[in-house]
């Protein structure tokens, strides 16, 4: 199977992808090194596993669930929750303006 | 116009108004609440923090799914949604992607289009498939002011959390008459489950058009849907619905017609310009990177988990128009309005339950109680039958009397039967009020006019 | 040495009302004073933590076993009102509205904070040199690594700066710190021990445990650390056994598979003698110890790879700088190289090729497992590939961290319950061998760890007083 081999533009794609930002050393060291992982993992193509089915859980739990009751223990103030910052504004949390629509 | 079929989907979410929010303990009642005061560590997104799915919210997405006639998906589970936006503290959004909890559903509705457009080939034209039918969790909200001269948003976390399910339609939806009647029917629907306020104005319930054109000529050959849709959103109200899937049809047909390319893009109602408006055309779709949410573990539904939930189902809204017409002899149109609110048909019934006790045309009953607009919650219901029985004892109905009223009315007014028999039909209101007049209004009015007609032939 | 005690001896002694909490905690803050400039171990000691201790008037007991037990705890665990870092920048400053269940459990069995530990940044690697606050270095050879991603948990419980502490482990991140600083580490079954409050990295791997001095340390705090948490949605229901129960019982007619595979061919061949020379030791004991083949560890190398890393992207999306710490600018460069390989295994067009692929591959492992428990009770096999290297080789290196843990990575994606006991040195420095089982047989584990330490002498030896 073909190995995946990335150019700069696109490990650029992913950092933009992640909001991550890197100039233009940083992005050819990663880039190499990205490629090198890559190269190892790729290994995972050589595996058979038709009929496989993927395991994202390992716990064999199903339907795991909480009461429709509200917990004030966990609750937090307005004090609190705004504690982690210093950009608030009357109880809020304030962001730069947002120009792009979701 | 005629060359093009509109392809419209919608896209509903609705809010639950569960005790709690969908993945947490906090209270899911946040409006007018003051600004982050309803958070704990899993819906503001703290580091290290778990969810924990609401069992009523899951249950009531589900009912909502039976009541739109979809199939329960007996495997189901969440999906992460990534983006990065400041009203999403976890940069994730815990929703559903591969397996909702129900999909493959359907809406009927009386609002047909004309045969002559291509209909969702699937169903008939008054009918429209429901794709699917999800939960996830509310966002955020956002506020944008200018603070000490710079543009900023100020994020409130109160409502992040919140359950909401998304119904999506398939997009064989044809006009704005149609969309409305869809979104209004959902909104009945929700109400009469008693899960949502959805209450358009208060946002726990939101509307988003897909719309597309199709061309007509390619009709027999390959019937794919377009390359395209135009998302339109912001839209607040049934009216505004109509509006801009009305704009959106015109404005796309026209550059159609021009042999111009549409984008595909995302667009906002604006009432104040009465037209849709581009915000921030995306290149390239996004790409969510859907993965299963390893903190929650999947759902399994069983036969008789699934059976339990539909013998919770009220009756719905179709059922009791059904009865209203085929056990209360009322006709059509009264028992659409007496149905729209499931407390009104409650109480509706009862009313012309006690008056095909005691003898009186229930037709009628329902006739005045929408024409006077009796508000059947405050009013006395015993008296409301007793009322209408006391002005109906005095009505004359007996054929001969009416004749003769009838010939007397005619003789009164020969330029009102002149005008009649010449095809100025509505000139026959002048003879049944003046029949009426002569029976001190005691005349069955409908038999009067009967009675008109076959006279003046 | 008869300072160096062991948690149990602690217990002892503050039962028999021989030692005070105080004097306890005091003796570790002065030996954090004397050696943490050398070896780095704590980011944060816990100011209170006196007081609290002046406030203990009763002796452990049953309702509250840790009571007055100073305990160190990786900073990865959300301690309420105490700075916790995750040993990066990023949170430099980020004091917890809430403590981790974790946390939660020991303080109400009665034990004092007595600091948070040095990690790698965002657990992000197997030696603790990408802490964005310098690395931990190995009280056996300061010039060598402590392991990682616990590695101050493990310098410190090594060193004696702490009769013990807290560890996670998404894979070898307790066990592998443990085995190369000659100490105990736990690492129970996936979703026996509450993930919530710690910082997440790979959420279906992520397993916080004990980095111990003897094997029934770790026993003792197993027991308060298990059981099902409501806000945990993947803790699991099974009971919780009182752990210490079988740690005497011995491991006659135990049925013990030598994980062969786990004998890398690059692997120094004293360091196999070493490892082999354990397992005689379980024969020894009266287990019946076979040669047992596994699947290649080192194809779970790609797995561990594809499936942490992408769920490390999605988890360090929250980091956005609005609600708490810095903008994400501050992730180093280990992050940065984990978050874009996540990112990009997750994408469209390639999650098919690489993650849903590496869950399938995933399940392969769980099979073979599940498949070779059923003929033994437990396999037995290195920790590490070898010793702690020297500092600084992580430099310039794609993925250290996923090569080193090579070796506890099988047993990591399957979820699966190990323990790292030490078993030997090698040019001074310590080799671990990992005993492990299926899900939720850690009783069984523990039992055949307590033997193998009851019957060897490894666990006695202590490094060097440092100066």
């Amino acid at each position: 199977m073909a190995m995946a081999r990335l150019k700069i533009s696109d490990v650029l794609h992913v950092t933009e992808l992640a909001k991550l930002s890197l100039d233009k050393k940083e992005g050819n060291y990663l880039t190499k090194q990205f490629n090198e992982t890559l190269k190892e993992v790729d290994k995972l193509n050589n595996v058979k596993t038709i009929n496989v089915l993927e395991t994202s859980q390992v716990t064999n739990l199903k339907n795991v669930f909480r009461e429709d009751l509200i917990d004030r223990k966990r609750m937090l103030s307005q004090k609190e929750s705004l504690s982690g910052s210093k950009k608030i504004h009357n109880g809020y949390f304030v962001v730069k303006a947002i120009l792009n629509e979701k | 116009m005629k060359n093009y079929t509109p392809i419209i989907g919608l896209e509903i979410h609705v809010e639950l108004r569960t005790h709690s929010k969908m993945f947490c303990g906090c209270p899911g009642d946040h409006f007018g609440k003051a600004p982050n005061t309803q958070t704990c560590p899993v819906c503001l997104g703290l580091p290290g923090a778990l969810p924990v799915p609401n069992k009523k919210a899951v249950e009531w997405a589900l009912m909502l799914g039976l009541a739109l006639n979809c199939k329960v998906n007996k495997e189901s589970k969440f999906d992460r949604k990534h983006y990065f936006y400041p009203d999403l503290p976890k940069g994730y959004q815990i929703s559903q992607y591969e397996e909702p909890l129900a999909s493959h559903g359907w809406l009927k509705f009386s609002n047909s289009p004309p045969r002559r457009q291509a209909g969702n080939l699937q169903f008939p034209n008054n009918k429209v498939g429901i794709t699917r039918v999800h939960l996830e969790e509310d966002t955020g909200k956002l506020q944008h002011i200018t603070l000490d001269g710079e543009k900023v948003s100020l994020v409130d976390f109160n409502r992040s959390g919140v359950p909401l399910v998304e119904i999506v339609s398939d997009p064989g939806i044809r006009s704005a008459g149609q969309a409305k009647e869809y979104a209004q029917k959902i909104q009945q629907i929700v109400r009469y489950l008693e899960i949502s306020d959805s209450d358009m104005e208060k946002g726990s319930m939101r509307l988003e058009a897909n719309i597309s054109l199709q061309n007509q000529k390619a009709k027999g050959k390959n019937q794919k849907l377009p390359d395209y849709k135009v998302e339109v959103k912001n839209i607040n109200s049934f009216r505004f619905l109509e509006k801009a899937i009305n704009y959106e049809i015109e404005r796309q047909a026209k550059l159609l017609s021009q042999g111009k390319k549409i984008s595909q893009e995302t667009r906002g109602w604006s009432e104040k310009d009465q037209k849709t408006v581009s915000q921030r055309s995306k290149e390239t779709a996004a790409d969510y990177r859907y993965f299963p949410e390893p903190d929650i573990p999947p759902m399994e539904f069983s036969e008789s988990f699934i059976k339990d939930l539909k013998k919770r189902l009220p009756d719905l809204p179709d059922k009791l128009v059904k009865e209203f017409i085929e056990k209360y002899s009322v006709r059509e149109e009264y028992a659409k309005i007496l149905a729209s609110d499931k407390n009104t048909a409650k109480l509706g019934q009862k009313v012309l339950e006690i008056a095909v006790k005691e003898g009186v045309k229930t037709d009628d009953v329902a006739g005045i109680i929408i024409n006077q607009k009796v508000n059947l919650v405050k009013a006395n219901i015993a008296k409301i039958v007793s009322d209408i029985k006391k002005t109906q004892s005095g009505k004359i109905s007996d054929s001969g009397t009416l004749e003769k009223m009838v010939e007397d009315a005619i003789k009164l007014n020969p330029k009102a039967v002149e005008d009649y028999k010449k095809g100025k039909t509505q000139s026959i209101s002048v003879l049944i009020g003046a029949a009426m007049r002569l029976s001190s209004d005691k005349a069955d009015a409908k038999s009067v006019k009967e009675i008109l007609e076959k006279r003046l032939q | 040495m008869k300072s160096d005690l062991t948690l149990k001896e602690v217990i002892d002694l503050l039962k028999k009302r021989e030692i005070s909490s105080v004097e306890l905690v005091e003796k570790y803050l002065r030996a954090i004073r004397k050696l943490n400039k050398k070896l780095n171990a704590y980011l944060t000691v816990n100011d209170k933590a006196v007081n609290l201790a002046k406030s203990v008037k009763l002796p452990p007991n049953e309702k509250k076993p840790l009571l007055g037990i100073p305990i160190a705890i990786k900073d990865i665990f959300l301690t309420k009102d105490l700075r916790t870092t995750a040993s990066s920048k990023l949170l430099d400053n980020y004091i917890p509205q809430y403590s981790a269940t974790v946390v939660e459990r020991l303080e109400r069995a009665g034990a004092i904070i007595l600091g948070k530990t040095n990690l790698d940044a965002w657990c992000h690697g197997s030696s603790t040199e990408t802490s964005d606050y310098g690395p931990t270095k190995n009280p056996w050879n300061i010039n060598h690594l402590p392991g990682g991603s616990s590695g101050g948990s493990a310098a410190a419980v090594a060193a004696d700066l702490a009769p013990c502490a807290m560890g996670t482990e998404t894979a070898g991140s307790v066990r592998g710190p443990a085995a190369w600083c000659g100490i105990v580490g736990l690492k129970p079954t996936y979703g026996r021990v509450s993930r919530y409050g710690v910082i997440a990295m790979g959420s279906s791997l992520d397993t916080p445990g004990p980095l111990t001095k003897t094997v029934e340390d770790s026993a003792i705090l197993l027991n308060v650390l298990a059981g099902k948490d409501p806000y945990d949605a993947t803790t699991s229901n099974i009971a919780v056994y009182d752990y210490t129960k079988n740690l005497n019982k011995g491991i006659k007619g135990l049925k013990i598979g030598f994980a062969e595979d786990y004998l890398l061919p690059r692997m120094e061949s004293n360091v196999k003698d070493i490892v082999k020379r354990a397992a005689k030791v379980f024969t020894n004991l009266g287990a019946k110890v076979d040669y047992v083949k596994t699947l290649d560890p080192r194809l779970a190398i790609s797995v561990y790879t594809v499936v942490q890393r992408s769920e490390v992207s999605s988890n360090l999306s929250r980091y956005d700088g609005v609600r708490y710490g810095g903008g994400r600018e501050y992730f180093a460069q280990e992050a940065k190289r984990r978050i874009m390989l996540g990112t990009f295994t997750l994408s469209k067009g390639y999650q098919d090729k690489y993650y849903k692929k590496a869950q399938k591959v995933r399940t392969l492992f769980i099979n073979d497992f599940e498949k070779i428990f059923k003929n033994y009770d437990l396999l037995i096999g290195p920790t590490m590939p070898g010793p702690a290297p020297k500092l600084g080789i992580t430099k310039g290196q794609a993925m250290f961290g996923e090569m080193a843990d090579v070796l506890t990575e099988p047993t990591s994606i399957s979820g699966l319950p190990g323990i790292s006991v030490p078993c030997g040195f090698v040019d001074g420095l310590p080799i671990g061998l990992d005993i492990f089982g299926p899900q939720f047989s850690e009783m069984k584990v523990l039992q055949a760890a307590s033997a193998y330490e009851i019957a060897t002498d490894w666990h006695k030896q202590k490094p060097v007083t440092l100066p």
